[in-house]
Formats: structure tokens, C-alpha cells, sequence
């Protein structure tokens, strides 16, 4: 298990259990986290479960590929800490993991 | 496209009507044909497919019984083939805004872009509602629609002279800097990045453009819109470092699209929680004659799956054909051996 925090744009933390190989944005949507939409449903098409990683961990994350890139363009308020929620998988080195919710999704 | 009954000619009278050219859509015309039902298809995007075609088309599906896997675009294709015995009438690209029952019983539709339709039966395969353009989430820009701010461009007279902000990094963003910057009085393309998704072609003449100083090219990112009474002035631009203010009074915002249940909500039918509740015999809605099929309906045990939405279309048929042919009794036959069903396919 890896612990995951989601910060809504008022401050509001939710800490999560995500389990090992499943993306950040299906832990949201396991445990009804506000503020990820996921209309494609992981796809990378739709760009409504945009989240910022928090400063700490982007290295350990990564950085966007060329299609996620792309999609983006699609999400307002990008970021250089702007990630897709949908194309970041949970592994064990992720325990302690936060994100933060952008004030909206489009 | 056939006819598709805009100004001038009567409305087009069919047997049944499909809202939604998706998987679920397209299968419905394979099943409403086999019981001898011509149907007419309407759907919002420019081409059939739906969510397959325009969100995932090259994602692979696991779950099609029978077919191991096959990608959006595959299955669109391959539905495509399967009903084309049946010559179904599309009418893409437009949407269907209203829906009404005639006193003779029948329903009439008309879409936004004029064509009228009138049908015994409406099926409402919808999916998720109609994709309609992203709103870029800025303060107040509802005001400025339709007057100011447009997600498409339908005459290019409105951009005539004026001083016109194109948002985005795709086809339509580059293609409508080329096309509006020989009329427009200046043209600003906004993008977030300096890395273009849109065809090679349209980005080398849009880089032509600028370097000749005929469009000014933005890294940055809309934050605020300046106006009033729906007239748009200015818009603040976010760049990498600091901020700029674009004048403009014309704003073009490419950022995807969206579904929204769309006019779907106004037809009268039920609705829970944005989907349309139905039996689940005949996956007929409140209405009679108006039936609902694939992601757009809402029965207890629902799952939204095409193979569900598949059955559901092939129930949806059988309790059609008691409408389009009162009184007529429908013989249950299997596309394998019954020669009557080959002939209509086209394979005997």
C-alpha cells in the first residue's frame, strides 16, 4: 500500500490508501475524491483528472510523455507541475504521495 | 448525406430515428433492419463512432464478445460494414435540439442545423450526451458567447476586421489562424507551449506568418476577459513570466470537447441523475415509442458496457417492430439459418 494525499483548492487533505499498480486517478475515484472527473475513464483523452504534484515528489514521478503532453492542452491552468492523475501508477515507492486538486477540471 | 430535409423541402418521414451514431447507435440500425425498420442516424460529431471514434480510437477494446481485442476506430469500422446492407441515412455534424410527439402519435425532430425529421419510433442512443465544445473555466464568459466568445466558426464575415484571439495547439486552432488572418484586422494564436499537436503543414505556415509579423504568437495562458454587455475588449494573458493584455474583440478558445446531456433533458422524458430510466423488456423510456439504449439509459443492474448496450438494442428492436407494423406478428429467426434474414444481409 501506498499512502496518497489529494489537497482540494480549499486546503481540505484526504489521505488514501493506493494500491500498487493502479493509477492515481482510479485511487480517487475508488474513494470519491472531489475535483477528478476522469470522463474518458484513463483513457488520456479527456484531461479532467489534471492534478499538480506537490514540489517534493516530481521528480520521483516524472514527467509528462509526448501523448499526456499533448493532452494537457486540453486543461486549464497548466502548470510545470501539472500531471494527468491517469497516467501516473502507484507503485510502493509512492507512499506518501500528494497532489493537489486544481480549483477546476473545465 | 441524403436529403437531409433543411429549408424548402418537407420533413423527411422514416420509420424510426437513432440520436447518436455511436456503437450502441450503429447496432441499432443492424437489429431495427432485421426486422425491416429503415432508420435515419443523427449525430453531433462529423462522423460515426461516438466516443470510440473521437475519444479512443486507437485504444484497444478487451471485452467485445468473441473478439479478443479491437480499437475504437476497429469497431466503428466494423459495425460500419455490418449495417451498411441496411442503408441507413446519417446526418452528422448536427444535433438534435428538439423532439415532439405529433397528435397522429409520431415524433418530429428537428436538429440545429434545420433538418426535420418525422418518426414512428426514437431511438435515444446518446452515450454520454452530446460532445459539445470545453468552456474555458474564466469569470463571466458566458456573457460574452455568441457575441464575443465562439467555439466554432460558422460565418467568417463575424470575423471581418476585427481584432481576433485563437486559443489552442491543435488542427482547429492552426487552421483557423490561417483562415481568419487574411480577414481579421489582427490575429493573436495563444497556446501554452511552443510545441503544436496540430498537421505540420499548417504549423510551418502559421510559423510563416509570424515571422512575416501577420500573426502574433503568444506562450501563455488565458487568465481574465475584459468587456462588457457581452462585448469582449480585452483578455490578461498568463505568460512564463509576467502578464500581458491582448486586445481583442473576438475570442476563439480550442480546448476539446466535452459531453453534455444537452437537449436530451428537455424532450420530457424521465431523467435520474442524467440518465433516462427504462424498462428493461423493451428499453422503452416514459414515453412510448421513444426507447433509450447504451450509456444514456438507467435500469437497476445497469452496466455501462457496449455488450450490454448491444442487447439492449436487439430487445429495443423486437418491441419497435410492434409500432412501425401494428398488428403485423414478428417471427423470432437466427441471421444463421433463416434465408428471409441472409437476403436482407445481402449474403444469400
Amino acid at each position: 500500500m501506498a499512502k496518497i494525499t489529494f489537497i482540494q483548492p480549499d486546503g481540505t487533505a484526504q489521505t488514501v490508501d493506493g494500491e500498487p499498480g493502479m493509477t492515481v486517478m482510479e485511487t480517487a475515484k475508488k474513494h470519491l475524491i472531489e475535483g477528478i472527473e476522469a470522463e474518458c475513464g484513463g483513457a488520456c483523452a479527456c484531461a479532467t483528472c489534471h492534478v499538480y504534484v506537490d514540489e517534493a515528489w516530481r521528480e520521483r514521478t516524472g514527467v509528462p510523455a509526448e501523448m499526456e503532453e499533448d493532452m494537457l492542452d486540453f486543461a486549464f491552468d497548466v502548470r510545470p507541475e501539472s500531471r494527468l492523475s491517469c497516467q501516473i501508477r502507484v507503485s510502493e515507492e509512492f507512499d506518501g504521495l500528494v497532489v493537489r486538486i486544481p480549483e477546476k477540471q473545465f | 448525406m441524403a436529403a437531409d430535409g433543411t429549408e424548402g423541402a418537407g420533413p423527411i418521414e422514416t420509420d424510426a430515428v437513432i440520436v447518436g451514431a455511436g456503437p450502441i447507435g450503429l447496432f441499432a440500425v443492424f437489429e431495427l433492419g432485421l426486422v425491416d425498420i429503415k432508420a435515419h442516424v443523427i449525430d453531433i460529431l462529423d462522423k460515426p463512432g461516438g466516443q470510440c471514434s473521437e475519444l479512443y480510437p486507437e485504444k484497444p477494446i478487451y471485452d467485445i464478445p468473441g473478439i479478443p481485442v479491437i480499437t475504437g476506430q476497429g469497431l466503428t469500422d466494423g459495425l460500419m460494414a455490418q449495417i451498411k446492407p441496411f442503408g441507413a441515412t446519417f446526418h452528422l455534424g448536427q444535433r438534435v435540439d428538439s423532439l415532439q410527439k405529433m397528435d397522429d402519435g409520431r415524433f418530429r425532430l428537428e436538429t440545429d442545423l434545420g433538418a426535420r425529421l418525422i418518426a414512428k419510433v426514437v431511438v435515444v442512443a446518446a452515450g454520454g450526451g452530446s460532445f459539445t465544445p470545453k468552456r474555458p473555466p474564466l469569470n463571466g464568459i458566458e456573457a460574452y458567447e455568441s457575441k464575443s466568445v465562439f467555439y466554432s466558426v460558422r460565418r467568417m464575415e463575424d470575423f471581418r476586421g476585427r481584432d481576433v484571439l485563437v486559443v489552442g495547439g491543435g488542427d482547429s486552432a492552426l487552421d483557423w489562424t490561417l483562415n481568419l488572418q487574411p480577414v481579421a484586422n489582427s490575429l493573436t494564436l495563444l497556446h501554452r507551449r511552443d510545441d503544436f499537436r496540430g498537421a505540420p503543414h499548417s504549423v510551418e505556415q502559421m510559423r510563416a506568418l509570424v515571422g512575416e509579423g501577420k500573426v502574433t504568437l503568444l506562450i501563455g495562458q488565458m487568465s481574465a476577459l475584459h468587456g462588457e454587455d457581452g462585448a469582449l475588449a480585452a483578455v490578461t494573458v498568463k505568460l512564463k513570466d509576467g502578464e500581458t493584455r491582448v486586445v481583442a474583440d473576438r475570442l476563439l478558445p480550442f480546448f476539446g470537447l466535452t459531453m453534455k446531456l444537452g437537449p436530451v433533458a428537455d424532450w420530457g422524458l424521465n431523467l435520474r441523475e442524467n440518465l433516462v430510466p427504462v424498462d428493461t423488456e423493451k428499453f422503452e423510456t416514459n414515453e412510448p415509442g421513444i426507447f433509450a439504449v447504451g450509456d444514456i439509459n438507467w435500469y437497476p443492474g445497469k452496466l455501462k458496457l457496449i455488450l450490454s448496450g448491444f442487447h439492449e438494442a436487439a430487445l429495443m428492436a423486437q418491441a419497435a417492430y410492434r409500432i412501425v407494423y401494428p398488428g403485423k406478428k414478428l417471427l423470432f429467426q437466427y441471421t444463421t439459418s433463416s434465408s428471409s434474414l441472409q437476403k436482407k444481409l445481402g449474403v444469400s
